[in-house]
This record gives structure tokens, C-alpha cells and sequence, in this order.
């Protein structure tokens, strides 16, 4: 075995890559709860692309023939439910995941310096899930998927200048959403995101090993190593994190395949029942609403009286996520150490994002619509809080070194 | 589609949804039912092809998958449960999808819309509806087929089971709400004609209707739950190994 690896090592880093990377990456020994949300999804993208080639041997990107190829891998394919239900449970999941992993960097200050890059190519990697959740949700061809391309292809509309009916028929290949759309939606689905995908997850680790993770204390670990250079609160990625992380795999497989077993389509949340009958451009649905994980921002659309106000308020909301590292100016990483104001900050974001996404999903209602717009004040309310807090924030001192 | 336009067709779809409130609004009774009876579901079957199928397709499951679900012999199906042909005019075979000789232009002639595909009704309407909604026809002699429905107002099926419910009409009252606003009330039934079943018998054919419905939308949920109460045991076992791998890992690491 050795001489193998001689010979390999020889020609392929292997041995040094395997030690860089898991047996001697030295990562915080304090990780908690918060820290398996960026390996669970790992995990899901995993499961996404393995049971997205299987369902891409029976799928057929047809206008004319999608909807019932789906039921086709419902019923008579060989565990194809198994593979379509993975599939849609996973596409929640990897949103459950992603948002629980943006949320530890926001608590912990993640995002901050030196870690700015890692924080935007996460970022990049969000803004592709979600190009690659919504044109997956075209595919199984049922009425939501339908006018929900509708709706969101439609905001492009919005652009000045004479350019919206240009992009929207560029983007839809047709004057309605059709099967040119249906087409191109599952190239782009099934390589083209795909491909970015894997690309920023491997430049989001790189980023991320080549400066060190952080810790619920946000403290740096290297300022204080050992005579070998090791850092004296640092442990080896493998074997202890990967064996921790195993933990948390086996909890996350719990709940997914009780949502795939037991209630796929999570009452309606995950499938929605509109999604079982097939699309049909002359009757649009009584409700439209996408699927619940880009609901807050769908309500931030919504709040906004305005259509192309809405649309800019829309993408502001994701666009300012990238501006963190730089808004965030306090010397103090971990929420453990910060100010009252920041946790009252945070804590505000944390349910205007979920009340946003809730009436993100509800039928239009005056009362909706007002708890929406002071949502989106709140929402956006947080960065504006945040720049003017951290600059002079009073913070608790932070400990030289990890607490347990 | 510009977003003003398209704003004015969601607002107009959403009329009916707040507007009709005898019908969105209408209390569904619960269907109540049992997935695991295969006899319930074998009667669901035999309604199913003789009341539904004339003018609803469900063809996207197959009559051998029906037979192999719910425990009837293929050839036991085959003589009694198929009764379309197909393009040779050869007695649909028990392994085809469960397609019927309805077109698309004929449909939308004799209803004014195709009668939808029933293979995933169960999953876009839910069965409470449907079992509601097969229950609360009235004669309504406004509409162009003499019938009309609480659950679904203005619909364009006829009441097909008639002859087993007996005919019926539905009393209303005009009440006003709290905004001064006048809304007609449905009070009660009034039998017309005696069916040919009994009330209770009535809603027990419906039941299994409705509880072959809901197979037919999710034929696999029955298997799908026996084979996921084995993969929790398996991954519950395996997060105590993860548990206890990690527990004898991290000893050396001093907190």
C-alpha cells in the first residue's frame, strides 16, 4: 500500500491533499450544533446529483410528454418515487441547510475578515441554488411550475428602457412559457448550474481551508500554536470532525427520509398540490406562490407598490447579502461577545425573514401586505442597523482562547 | 405578459377563491379513509370503472399495477373491470395504462371542458373534497345539465350517480353578514326521489371511491410507509454507532 501511494504520490498530490485537507486541517475544537449544516449540504448536493441522473434517464423535457414522464417514474419505474422524492425532499433540504449555515455565519461573524471571500462564494453558490431550484421546478410541467416560471420570469419585464419584453422573450424562447423554455431549463438545470455549483463549492472550501474556520467564539486559533506549529485549540479535521460529522449526518438522514417516507409532500409545502394537476396556459391557478423557500423574498416583491420598485427591492435583498463582510464593522466576531443591539438586530431579521416568508405564501391580504412592508423595512433595516451599531459597538471581551 | 396584466390575472383568479365562499368555503366532511382495506379499495375499483371511467382517464397507471395492489387475480380484472377497447378494437389489455375512447373535442363539446385526468385528483384536491363534493349535487334547473354542486358551484359534470343517490334539491337561505353584505346560505337537502341506496350505503360507495382515488394518486404510499419504518430502525441504529464512534474518538481531546 505504501509503495502505491509512493508511486501515485509521485504524480498526483494525493497524500498532501488528503492531509491539507482532512488529517492535518486543524479546525476549531469547539464546534457545536450550528457547524454540521455546511457538510449536511454537502450532503444534499450529493444526493441531489445522484438521484437527479436517475431521474434524468426517464424524464423527458418535452412540453407534450414531461408531466406524465413524471408519473411514468412514479409508477413504473423501479423505485423511481424513491429517486423523485429524494429529489424534491432534497431540493427543501439543501435550502433548510443553507439557510441554517448563512445563519451560524451571521451569528458568529463568519463572514468577517479574513473570511470575505469564503462569504461571497457562498453567496454565489446561493444565488446558483436558487437559479437551479427554480428552473428544476419547471420540469415536472404541473400548473405551479408553470405560472410560477410565469410569474418570475415575468418580473424581468420590469427593466426600463424597452429591454423587459426583449430579456423575458430572450429568456422564454417563446411568447409564453413553453416547451422552448421547458427545454433550455433543463439544459440549464441538469449542466450548466450543476457545473457552477461544484465549481464554487470547491473554491468555497478552498477559501475556506486556506484561512482557517472559525468558531463559535470567533476567536483565531493560530495566534496560539504549539512548538510544531499546530494550534493548540486546533484538531485535526479527520478523524474528529469527520466522525462528528457523521453524527450529524445520521440525525439530518432521520428527518429526510421521514419527510421522503412518511410525508413527501409535506402538506404541500414541499409538493404543492396545485403541482399534480398539468400545466395549462389558459387556466391560471387560484393561488399562485413559489415554493416556500423563496417565499420572504416573493413578499418583499409583493410589499412593494411599485413593479420594477419591487423588483430592484427584490434583488436589493440578495444583492446586500454580499456587502456583509464589509457593513459589519466590529472587531468582534462571535455574537457570544457582542452588544445588546446586535442580538436585538439579528433577532429582529431572524422573524421578519420568517414572517416574510410565511405571508410569502399566503393569498394577498391587506394585512398581509402591511406586516410584509414593515418586514422588508426590518429586513433591510438590519444592514442599515448593523453598519451604524458595529462601528464603536460595545463589546464583552473576548477570551484568548475556545471556551468549552 | 406584462407584471400589470399578469397581476390582473392572479386578482381575478383569486376572486372565486374569496368570492364563492359557499363553495372554497363549504365545511368538507371527512372522508375517513383506509388505504390498507383492500376491500374497500377493490369496491372503489369496481365504481371506479363503472360510474367514472366513461368520461375520465387515469392514464397514467396501469390496470396490472391495480391488480397487483390490490389483490386481484389479472385475469379476475381483466373480465370484469376493463370494458374499453383499443385502437384494433381489441379488449384493453390488463396491462395498459387505464386510458378511456373520450377525445379532447368531444369532451369540451358535451362539458364545455375536457373532464380531467382522475389519476392525481386525490393529490391536488384532497380526499375530503372529493368525498364532500360527490355528496352535495342538487338539482338545479339554471344550469344546462340540471345539476349543481356546494363544493364546487357551477361545475360542469352532470350528477352521475343520481340514480344511487336519488334526486335531491337544496334549500337556501338569504342571510346577511356582519358588513351588510346578503349571501345565500345553504339550510339543508330535500329528497326528491328515493336512490337506490340507502344515505349510509350512499356515502360508504363514495368512501370507496374516493379511497381508490387516493390510491390512485399515491399508489405507493402503503409500501413506501413499510419500507420507511425499516429505514428509521437502520438510521437510528446507525446514529447511535455515529454517537458512540464519536464518544470514543473525542475522549483525548480535552475540552
Amino acid at each position: 500500500m505504501n509503495k502505491f501511494m509512493e508511486w501515485v504520490d509521485a504524480r498526483f498530490p494525493a497524500t498532501k491533499m488528503w492531509e491539507e485537507h482532512l488529517s492535518k486541517y486543524y479546525a476549531p475544537k469547539n464546534f457545536n450544533f450550528w457547524y454540521y449544516f455546511g457538510s449536511l449540504a454537502l450532503l444534499v448536493l450529493v444526493i441531489q446529483i445522484v438521484t437527479g441522473i436517475f431521474l434524468t434517464m426517464n424524464y423527458k423535457p418535452d412540453g407534450e410528454l414531461a408531466f406524465t414522464s413524471v408519473e411514468y417514474i412514479m409508477r413504473d419505474v423501479n423505485w423511481g418515487w424513491l429517486m423523485r422524492y429524494m429529489h424534491s425532499t432534497g431540493a427543501s433540504m439543501f435550502f433548510v441547510c443553507v439557510y441554517l449555515h448563512m445563519l451560524r455565519g451571521m451569528m458568529y461573524g463568519s463572514y468577517q475578515k479574513p473570511r470575505e471571500l469564503i462569504w461571497i462564494f457562498g453567496m454565489l453558490i446561493y444565488v446558483a441554488l436558487m437559479a437551479e431550484a427554480f428552473m428544476g421546478y419547471l420540469l415536472p410541467w404541473g400548473q405551479m411550475s408553470y405560472w410560477g416560471a410565469q410569474v418570475i420570469i415575468s418580473l424581468f419585464g420590469a427593466i426600463p428602457f424597452g429591454l423587459g419584453d426583449v430579456i423575458t422573450l430572450w429568456l422564454k424562447g417563446d411568447y409564453i412559457v413553453a416547451d422552448a423554455t421547458l427545454n433550455r431549463f433543463f439544459a440549464l438545470h441538469v449542466i450548466a448550474v450543476p457545473l457552477v455549483l461544484i465549481f464554487l463549492v470547491i473554491f468555497h472550501i478552498i477559501a475556506l481551508h486556506e484561512v482557517g474556520s472559525n468558531n463559535p467564539d470567533g476567536v483565531d486559533i493560530k495566534k496560539k500554536k504549539d512548538e510544531n506549529g499546530i494550534p493548540l485549540d486546533g484538531i485535526p479535521f479527520h478523524p474528529y470532525y469527520s466522525v462528528k460529522d457523521l453524527v450529524g449526518v445520521a440525525g439530518f438522514l432521520i428527518v429526510f427520509f421521514a419527510i421522503v417516507f412518511f410525508a413527501p409532500e409535506m402538506g404541500g409545502y414541499f409538493l404543492e398540490h396545485a403541482n399534480f394537476i398539468p400545466s395549462d396556459p389558459l387556466k391560471t391557478p387560484e393561488h399562485i406562490a413559489p415554493v416556500w423557500y423563496f417565499t420572504p423574498f416573493y413578499a418583499i416583491l409583493r410589499a412593494i407598490p411599485d413593479k420594477l420598485g419591487g423588483v430592484i427591492a427584490m434583488a436589493a435583498a440578495i444583492v446586500v447579502l454580499f456587502f456583509l463582510p464589509w457593513l459589519d464593522r466590529s472587531k468582534v466576531r462571535s455574537i457570544r461577545y457582542r452588544s445588546t443591539a446586535f442580538k436585538v438586530l439579528l433577532t429582529l431579521f431572524c422573524i421578519a425573514f420568517v414572517v416574510l416568508g410565511y405571508f410569502g405564501m399566503q393569498a394577498p391580504s391587506p394585512l398581509g401586505t402591511a406586516i410584509s412592508r414593515i418586514c422588508t423595512l426590518i429586513y433591510f433595516g438590519y444592514f442599515i442597523g448593523l453598519f451604524v451599531i458595529s462601528k464603536n459597538e460595545k463589546t464583552k471581551p473576548v477570551p484568548e482562547r475556545v471556551t468549552s | 405578459m406584462s407584471m400589470k396584466n399578469f397581476i390582473a390575472a392572479v386578482a381575478l383568479a383569486l376572486l372565486p377563491a374569496t368570492g364563492f365562499s359557499a363553495g372554497a368555503g363549504f365545511p368538507l366532511d371527512d372522508a375517513n379513509i383506509d388505504m390498507s382495506n383492500q376491500a374497500s379499495l377493490q369496491r372503489g375499483a369496481r365504481n371506479f370503472v363503472n360510474y367514472c371511467m366513461g368520461c375520465h382517464s387515469a392514464d397514467y397507471h396501469r390496470y396490472s399495477h391495480v391488480a397487483r395492489d390490490l389483490g386481484l387475480p389479472e385475469d379476475l380484472l381483466q373480465s370484469n373491470l376493463i370494458f374499453t377497447t383499443d385502437a384494433a378494437g381489441e379488449p384493453t389489455k390488463v396491462g395498459s395504462l387505464m386510458f378511456n375512447n373520450m377525445n379532447e373535442q368531444y369532451g369540451a363539446r358535451a362539458f364545455g371542458t375536457m373532464p380531467p385526468n382522475l389519476a392525481l385528483i386525490s393529490r391536488s384536491r384532497g380526499v375530503d373534497w372529493l368525498y364532500t363534493y360527490l355528496r352535495t349535487f342538487y338539482k338545479d334547473s339554471s344550469r344546462p345539465i340540471g345539476v349543481n354542486n356546494l363544493v364546487f358551484p357551477d361545475v360542469g359534470m352532470p350528477h352521475v350517480l343520481w340514480e344511487l343517490q336519488g334526486e335531491r334539491d337544496a334549500v337556501f337561505e338569504t342571510v346577511t353578514d356582519d358588513d351588510g353584505n346578503e349571501h345565500r346560505q345553504f339550510v339543508e337537502f330535500s329528497q326528491l326521489s328515493e336512490g337506490s341506496l340507502s344515505p349510509g350505503e350512499y356515502d360508504a360507495f363514495v368512501r370507496d371511491l374516493v379511497n381508490f382515488l387516493a390510491y390512485l394518486g399515491d399508489p405507493v404510499k402503503l409500501e413506501r410507509q413499510r419500507i420507511g419504518i425499516w429505514v428509521m430502525l437502520f438510521l437510528f441504529v446507525f446514529l447511535g454507532v455515529a454517537i458512540a464512534l464519536k464518544k470514543e474518538y473525542w475522549k483525548d481531546i480535552r475540552k
